[in-house]
């Protein structure tokens, strides 16, 4: 018997009685990070990190049971020794290892090797299984240094000003929003933000994070306002009538996927950024070979590719079928269309 | 390559026509000539042929990137482009080249006289001196196929205002047999050069599908009808003693139909006719399947000419006596027209010039019977012209409409799934559909146009769940989707299992209320084979 296997609701510790990350409801769910298709609804009770608690509780609502642990503490369950180690991804994220009489498996959850100055940077966790996602695990992923993209973005956002243009950036609510935040020059105008980008803010900075000063749309901000600004919004808003006040204005994207003309024409972005909160084609390779695990499990993104290669790299590694990745976007844009008072605590 | 580079970045970010133009017009005033030159022969489809085949580029691509082509392939499947997949596995630069634009375009140029090894060196040289975009633009230019979404019009428009020059005028001056190699900016731009004159031809007058009611259209006196004959618009020019055809691809196609060989010898110098290259024989047109059985061919035996004669079907004058005649009212032109015809016609024997007849009617209600008629007289419908309209350059609303047939359909379960290109490389959107054929379905199909992105998401959402096999890129689904296809022909085909292949097949509508046991049978595919193959 494996220590963790594989089942059709999710990754289980039988010995310990757990999941990590269920997409279907379970007793007891070990989380590595808030994102909607790691830390689902249903589950009796959560446990993630310290740092991760807040915007989950915010997510998943008083009622729900969530305990909290700091990265590296560990936890014994029947014999199973837990821990979570910083991913790199968001806030609070984790890679999760498992151990068991001196055998270590590693569930990565979702993470990035460059530091962005917000998430507690990614911890190399020596393993023997290790299971890794491949949400850009093609070789024609590769991201810049993050300041070169940050760069871009101010110098897009000038050019907007220059042209009496709203710039529009859109990022997913809980993680590329604040690192955008982060590396803004607020310097050169106001930075607007959407209702839910602000919310995740308020939870962030009670934690004790900085972030620049910005101001919530609310109905009550004059539309003449925002040309010259820029507004961080959720990609579910571009389009709604909420964002009609926003003009003229030119619309970025920021996100990996911007890599592919294919992908920022599809998203009818003026401007796509490339910047990522996954890890690229060599820091998937890299973080792979540091674990020194010989068996890889991939999940989520190119997962048949990726598997192929790195089995062709000697390693033993097994593509998993999970509920990951795939419909991560399209949650993420639901979170923003169903937050029907995108003006958040104004009414 | 920078500047070439930068602009491309600049066409690609924006839908923006007047961005587009902005961003041209401010390169066209800067650039070096030669750079100039090229950039007008980019943009006006005259790109350097392919010069390394695809399977050494991508060789070499995965020799330099460190990866199996295995790797390489399943990239370039996801990213939709092998030039963009390229640019994007290499190593980052490890150097930068300068060199403008020409320089790349006359080392590609000098390839076809190198050995294998001298132009994988090249390439090579240059993949690690260029960054992403520079190389993606050198890969599509070594490949032959560089495309931006930049038409020939708006180049023409914004180098009208950089050079500030009649952008009517400067757009006849850019069409014909120029380039880039036997010219100069000057030459070709500001002043006239009368060799390059004797062929060239005046930009086709384009129509726009009818959006309004017929009787919105004014008086029926006022407007000629005719057939919307389906070949290929072509231009046939006499001067100077010689014969040029031009198809609207603005390629000179004289050499791949005999039938035009001698039309000087009936035709006065200084004529040029706006036609339809027609397949055609005993007073009938053939179906546009017969005239493609010689497009592509080099050679045309007798039997092709036997079988796929073809003929002019002269809708327009645009010179007469060598004057230029668009600027004058269309009834004019048609009065000389038919001058010019039935005078060719007296001196030819078996006539190779023939006059689209118009449609005579009274009341814009006769119309709509007279349209019906078009599929089987091979037709496309029919064209609707205001009888003082001038001839316009490229595609002008307003005097000149196509009021084109409506598809045939059919209801089809789509059967396999396969990720799109480009644009829609993360979604599914090449699809299989079939048909009944007693319990089985039979492909008789793809298509992979038609539907809105977000109803390519939805499909998308579907496959992925409703995947029964994989075959490679391709994923078989649980039949029960129904696709309202819409076609604009059928013929007979061995190929395909069906037996049937369709003309310009695409999605119409997502027939979400239909259940898939009610999609249409191969005997109702068989039926209309018969009648319209
Ligand atoms: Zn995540
Ligand atoms: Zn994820």
């Amino acid at each position: 018997m494996a220590l963790l296997t594989f089942t059709d609701r999710g990754i289980y510790c039988e010995r310990a009685d757990v999941y990590i990350d269920p997409w279907k409801p379970v007793r007891r769910a070990l989380i590595t990070h808030g994102h909607a298709d790691h830390s689902r609804w249903g589950n009796e009770y959560y446990l993630a990190t310290n740092s991760a608690g807040p915007v989950m509780r915010h997510r998943l609502g008083p009622e729900a049971k969530i305990q909290t642990i700091a990265y590296g503490e560990k936890l014994k369950i029947n014999g199973v020794d837990f821990s979570y180690h910083p991913a790199g991804h968001i806030v609070g994220s984790a890679q999760i290892r498992v151990e068991y009489k001196g055998e270590v498996w590693v569930a990565s959850g979702d993470y990035k090797l460059e530091d962005d100055g917000l998430s507690e940077p990614f911890e190399s966790v020596k393993c023997h299984h290790f299971i890794t996602e491949s949400t850009f695990g093609l070789p024609v992923y590769r991201w810049e240094p993050q300041e070169v993209i940050l760069a871009d973005i101010n110098d897009w956002w000038r050019e907007n000003q220059a042209e009496g243009k709203v710039s529009m950036l859109t990022a997913y609510a809980l993680g590329k929003a604040q690192r955008l935040l982060q590396g803004l020059d607020h310097s050169i105008g106001t930075i607007y933000t959407h209702g839910a980008i602000e919310n995740t803010n308020e939870i962030i900075r009670r934690q004790g994070f900085k972030l620049p000063p910005t101001v919530r749309v609310t109905r009550e901000i004059d539309k003449k306002a925002y040309p010259g600004n820029i507004v961080v919004t959720t990609p579910g808003s571009v389009g709604q009538p909420w964002a009609k006040k926003f003009n003229p204005l030119s619309l970025g994207s920021a996100s990996g996927w911007m890599t592919l003309r294919g992908a920022r024409r599809r998203r009818g972005a003026d401007r796509g950024f490339v910047l990522s909160d996954h890890a690229d084609w060599p820091g998937l390779l890299s973080a792979i070979e540091a674990t020194g695990a010989d068996n890889i499990y991939v999940t989520h993104g190119y997962t048949g590719i990726f598997s192929n290669y790195l089995r062709e790299q000697g390693y033993n590694a097994v593509e998993l079928e999970t509920d990951y990745g795939e419909e991560a976007e399209a949650a993420a844009e639901a979170t923003a269309e169903t937050d029907s008072n995108p003006e958040g605590t104004e009414s | 390559m920078k500047h070439f580079a930068e602009l491309f970045r600049q066409l690609d970010t924006t839908t923006k026509t007047n961005k587009k133009v902005a961003a041209l017009a401010d390169y066209f005033s800067q650039a070096e000539d030669r750079d100039r030159l090229w950039t007008i022969a980019l943009l006006s489809h005259r790109r350097p042929r392919r010069s390394v085949n695809s399977k050494l580029l991508r060789a070499w691509a995965g020799e330099l990137a460190g990866i199996d082509i295995w790797l390489l392939e399943e990239s370039y499947h996801v990213v939709g482009d092998l030039a963009e997949t390229i640019a994007l596995v290499l190593p980052p630069p490890e150097e930068r080249h300068d060199e403008p634009l020409h320089f790349w375009i006359e080392k590609i140029q000098q390839f076809p006289k190198l050995t294998e090894e001298e132009r994988k060196a090249e390439v090579v040289n240059a993949w690690r001196g260029l960054e992403k975009t520079e190389r993606y633009l050198f890969n599509k230019l070594i490949t032959g196929n560089f495309r931006v979404g930049v038409s020939q019009k708006l180049m023409t428009r914004a180098l009208a205002r950089a050079m500030e020059i009649p952008e009517d005028d400067l757009a006849h001056r850019l069409m014909g047999n120029w380039t880039p190699d036997e010219t100069t900016f000057d030459q070709l731009v500001l002043s006239d050069n009368p060799q390059a004159q004797l062929s060239r031809p005046y930009p086709f007058y384009l129509a726009y599908q009818l959006e309004q009611e017929l009787k919105d259209l004014g008086a029926p006196e006022e407007w000629q009808v005719e057939h919307k004959w389906d070949g290929i618009r072509g231009q046939l020019i006499v001067r100077g003693g010689e014969t040029f055809v031009w198809s609207r691809g603005e390629e000179l196609v004289t050499d791949k139909y005999p039938e035009y060989q001698n039309f000087h010898d009936f035709l006065p110098n200084g004529t040029v006719i706006d036609g339809e290259i027609l397949a055609f024989t005993e007073g009938k047109p053939l179906g546009f399947n017969i005239l493609q059985t010689r497009i592509g061919r080099k050679k045309v035996s007798k039997k092709t000419l036997q079988e796929a004669p073809v003929v002019l079907m002269a809708y327009d004058l645009l010179e007469y006596g060598g004057e230029d005649i668009r600027e004058r009212p269309m009834n004019e032109r048609r009065k000389l027209l038919e001058k010019v015809v039935s005078a060719a016609t007296e001196m030819e024997n078996e006539s190779r010039l023939l006059i689209s007849p118009t449609v005579q009617f009274t009341d814009w209600d006769e119309l709509p019977a007279e349209r019906a008629t078009a599929r089987e007289r091979h037709s496309e419908g029919l064209m609707l012209k205001r009888k003082n309209s001038t001839y316009k350059v490229g595609r002008k609303k307003g005097d000149w409409w196509k009021w084109k047939i409506d598809p045939l359909t059919i209801d089809a379960v789509m059967m396999y799934a396969q990720r799109g290109h480009g644009r829609r490389a993360n979604l599914y959107t090449d699809f299989t559909f079939g048909v009944w054929d007693g319990e089985t379905l039979v492909p008789f199909t793809k298509a992979y146009s038609g539907m809105t992105d977000k109803e390519f998401n939805r499909i998308t959402a579907w496959v992925r769940k409703n995947t029964v096999d994989r075959f490679g890129p391709v994923r078989s689904v649980k039949p029960h989707h129904v696709f309202e296809i819409g076609f604009e022909g059928i013929q007979k085909s061995s190929r395909h299992k069906s037996g049937v292949a369709l003309r310009f097949p695409r999605m119409l509508r997502w027939r979400e209320d239909k259940p898939k046991e009610e999609a249409n049978t191969i005997e109702d595919l068989r039926a209309m084979l018969e009648q319209y193959g």
